[in-house]
């Protein structure tokens, strides 16, 4: 069995906060150097650079704040906005967009401490949102009690999908890396057939398009601000979430089990564990956490539903949970993080920064936690006394 | 010191020749003979075997759909009992009898689809081979890279790579050969750096692969929208490479446009298959490679350097990989798009494991991936009676059952994923 891969993302879960710092930054740091290689102002001073290499640089510099200075006004605070509603909905609107982020960050993260390395988030929130979708299209109930059917249908709908992979993984000891991306597929056609078949969730009047209808108004989570604002109660349910999580992992027997399995499932298993029994355990409880993501996702949005809703939050959360480590805070804090680059996006496409950079930054800042060879070597930093006990 | 042979990471344990085979076999076997044959459709299939103008005129093949559904299931019945014989008498089933059997699925959904139509087969061939090319590219990579113990996720990232990198000196250059170079160069040092992390800093395989995914997904998107998007004529027109006929060759019915009529790129693959697995099995090289994949330390002690063999087969790897990635821009389509390998990576990374770590097996099985994307592609427009959906999900379901162990037994490389240190 991958004894070594559970134990490295355990080790990697266990990073310093230095090494989050260091690695934020440094994420940051190339993340603008691309910024200003590809941009056209900067592109277009190359051309007398020898002679006037000031103008390249101020440039450059120009480019670098401009882009981070709208990632900033886009996600915090826009001073410019023109009410004091408009200038503080960059803040609501990254509250609202690392909501699904931390949840199914939390998800991904419990099963990385177990050992299993969940990239079905996918899947998991797709099956989420085949359940919610129907309890939020097709019954009708009354106003909150509606809304908790669905989140509750979620959950246990990408619980189960998860259990199947944490099922395969221990019942025939194949990847859980291959297996949860074939079911992630495998999901995702499932709930375009959903949407496009007449008598399951395809809308009324929907066409040829696979497209559910809007869900029952009695469904959607309550906005926080009313109208003023589109932030809803998914990022009370969040830290709701991450207190769960740390109460599951840090303080009940369910918790230890895990994270016993997760540092050495050998040892486990001689200690009288039942290790595959908990694998699926872990990934059942992980994939739950991924379906208050589905529930977020799929009872927030006023227009029909279709299956891009799920919005690769499933990727995102694996760098979330990276992030994030071991601490429920913490993964709440890298949740912001990224919540606010996506909140941040359309703020920098306007100043001729193309938003996409962002995917690269987090990209990096997740490469340089996971591989701390790569910061060790750039920054020349001591070998840390984790590093050397392990040597 | 005795060291334990692990079993692989990705793969079953089952030691004995599985029993399942048989089983898996006659649910197919079943679902053809009643939903596709008795359940199917009579109305009448036209298989349409050679392209009109060529030399060889065959007449085209009409079949009634329930009709031919039976009759294939027979053959699928009768595998099945050889497989289930042969499990019986504790034989391992050979992967090539799976092959047919998964071929004889596959026409009969394609018989069944078309009640009523007819059925274009060289067209459907050809495309198939063009489809799966990226993937059988990218799976070679795969395999060279975990028969030297080195477990690569990357492919999709080197798909990714190898499309952006070959469109972008393709236009600039307007040279296609420079692009497809160029492809397999970036790719390779891409691999490199996985190959460093995960072999001098034994950062884990898995981990490193998927963030590698992310960053050239990320970098690639950027590069899109900021920059081929604004300057798509000069540095994203690449146009592609020109079809190449062999002459007669190429006029064969059924098979002969899919085989001698394309474009380099599939020549390329047609190519590199049978090199990969001449080196990989008729080599020097090629054994110490495998020596490595499966017991480093064995390796190490007769004085082969387990490091830098692994370090460049997964380099060479993922410059094969690369020139898939060409394949899928400039030697298809033409111009690159917005994460155009959508997920091919992670399909060659099932069909290295379907294929069992051998290069023409791997190519077969990624063939069957190409039929179900072209399959579904022809099915949206005859509208047959099944959602294009589940045709979709049907290759997906068939590496599940594989990796699962379902269908026999699987055993990677002994060594794959495990990194190796002296001492």
């Amino acid at each position: 069995m991958s004894s070594k891969t559970q134990q490295v993302i355990v080790e990697i879960m266990a990073s310093s906060v230095t090494r989050v710092v260091l690695s934020i930054l440094l994420g940051f740091f190339f993340g603008g150097i691309f910024m200003v290689l590809f941009n056209e102002n900067v592109v277009a001073t190359y051309a007398n650079f020898f002679s006037a290499p000031g103008d390249t640089f101020a440039a450059a510099f120009q480019t670098i704040v401009d882009g981070y200075g709208a990632l900033l006004r886009g996600a915090i605070f826009n001073p410019g906005g023109k009410d004091v509603v408009a200038m503080f909905r960059p803040i609501t609107e990254t509250l609202r967009m690392s909501a699904p982020l931390i949840m199914a960050g939390l998800g991904l993260a419990l099963g990385f401490r177990v050992g299993l390395f969940n990239i079905g988030g996918t899947g998991q929130i797709v099956m989420g949102l085949v359940a919610s979708t129907w309890v939020s299209t097709r019954m009708e109930l009354p106003p909150i009690i509606h809304m908790l059917v669905a989140l509750v249908a979620a959950v246990v709908a990408s619980a189960l999908w998860g259990a199947i992979a944490g099922f395969l993984k221990a019942r025939t000891g194949a990847h859980e890396v291959i297996v949860t991306i074939m079911m992630n597929y495998i999901a995702i056609n499932f709930f375009t057939w959903m949407l496009r078949t007449d008598g399951l969730l395809h809308a009324a009047t929907g066409g040829g398009t696979p497209k559910s209808d809007p869900p029952a108004e009695s469904a959607m989570l309550p906005t926080i601000f009313g109208d003023l604002y589109k932030l809803h109660i998914g990022i009370f349910i969040a830290v709701f979430a991450a207190f769960a999580y740390w109460l599951l992992m840090e303080r009940s027997a369910i918790g230890y089990r895990f994270r016993m399995v997760g540092h050495n499932a050998n040892a486990a298993r001689a200690a009288g564990i039942k290790v595959e029994r908990t694998f699926i355990w872990a990934m059942a409880v992980s994939a739950a956490f991924v379906g208050l993501a589905a529930a977020n996702q799929g009872l927030s949005e006023p227009g029909g539903i279709t299956s891009s809703i799920h919005a690769d939050i499933g990727f995102d959360a694996i760098t979330v949970a990276l992030l994030g480590g071991n601490s429920a805070k913490r993964i709440v804090a890298a949740g912001l993080l990224f919540g606010a680059f996506k909140a941040g996006s359309p703020a920098m496409q306007v100043v001729g920064v193309s938003p996409e950079i962002l995917g690269v930054v987090q990209a990096l800042i997740v490469l340089f936690i996971a591989a701390p060879p790569l910061i060790k070597s750039m920054l020349r930093l001591p070998e840390s006394a984790e590093q050397k006990v392990n040597d | 010191m005795a060291t334990e042979v692990k079993p692989g990471m990705f793969s079953s344990q089952t030691a004995k020749p599985s029993k399942k085979a048989g089983l898996v076999m006659g649910g197919f076997t079943l679902i053809t003979l009643f939903a596709f044959g008795f359940g199917g459709n009579p109305a009448a299939v036209t298989f349409q075997l050679a392209e009109k103008g060529h030399l060889l005129s065959v007449p085209d093949f009409t079949v009634s759909s329930s009709g031919f559904s039976l009759l294939v299931g027979g053959l699928m019945g009768i595998i099945t009992l050889i497989a289930t014989w042969l499990t019986i008498k504790q034989k391992v089933v050979p992967l090539w009898l799976s092959l047919i059997f998964g071929l004889l699925g596959v026409t009969a959904l394609l018989g069944w689809l078309a009640a009523g139509n007819v059925v274009p087969v060289s067209f459907i061939l050809s495309s198939a081979v063009v489809l799966a090319v990226p993937i059988i590219l990218g799976a070679l990579g795969g395999v060279m890279s975990e028969r030297v113990g080195v477990v690569n996720i990357a492919i999709e990232g080197q798909l990714l790579t190898g499309a952006f990198v070959a469109s972008v000196v393709g236009s600039v250059t307007d040279n296609l050969w420079l692009g497809v170079l160029a492809a397999a160069i970036a790719s390779a040092i891409l691999s490199m750096s996985l190959a460093s992390l995960a072999i001098k800093y034994l950062v884990d395989q898995i981990i490193i692969g998927v963030l590698i995914n992310l960053l050239v997904i990320g970098v690639t998107n950027f590069l899109y929208s900021q920059w081929l998007a604004n300057d798509g004529a000069n540095v994203n027109y690449p146009g592609t490479f020109d079809i190449l006929a062999i002459p007669v060759l190429s006029e064969i019915p059924i098979i002969g446009t899919a085989l001698f009529a394309n474009r380099v790129t599939v020549y390329l693959a047609f190519v590199l298959v049978p090199l990969v697995w001449y080196m990989l099995f008729r080599t020097k090289l090629g054994l110490r490679a495998r020596a490595v994949g499966e017991h480093p330390l064995a390796a190490d002690t007769v004085g082969i350097n387990v490091a830098r063999t692994r370090f460049w087969w997964v380099t060479a790897g993922g410059a094969i990989a690369g020139i898939g990635g060409a394949a899928l821009s400039i030697g298809n389509v033409g111009a690159f798009g917005r994460e155009m390998s959508g997920g091919l990576g992670f399909i060659a990374l099932a069909v290295v494991i379907l294929g069992r770590w051998q290069p023409f097996y791997v190519s077969a099985s990624a063939l069957l991936f190409g039929f179900a994307i072209i399959m579904r592609i022809w099915a949206n427009q005859v509208s047959p009676g099944i959602p294009t959906d589940f045709i979709t999900m049907v290759p997906y379901v068939v590496t599940l059952i594989a990796v699962t162990g379902f269908a026999g037994k699987v055993r990677p490389p002994a060594a794959s994923g495990q990194p190796y240190t002296k001492g």
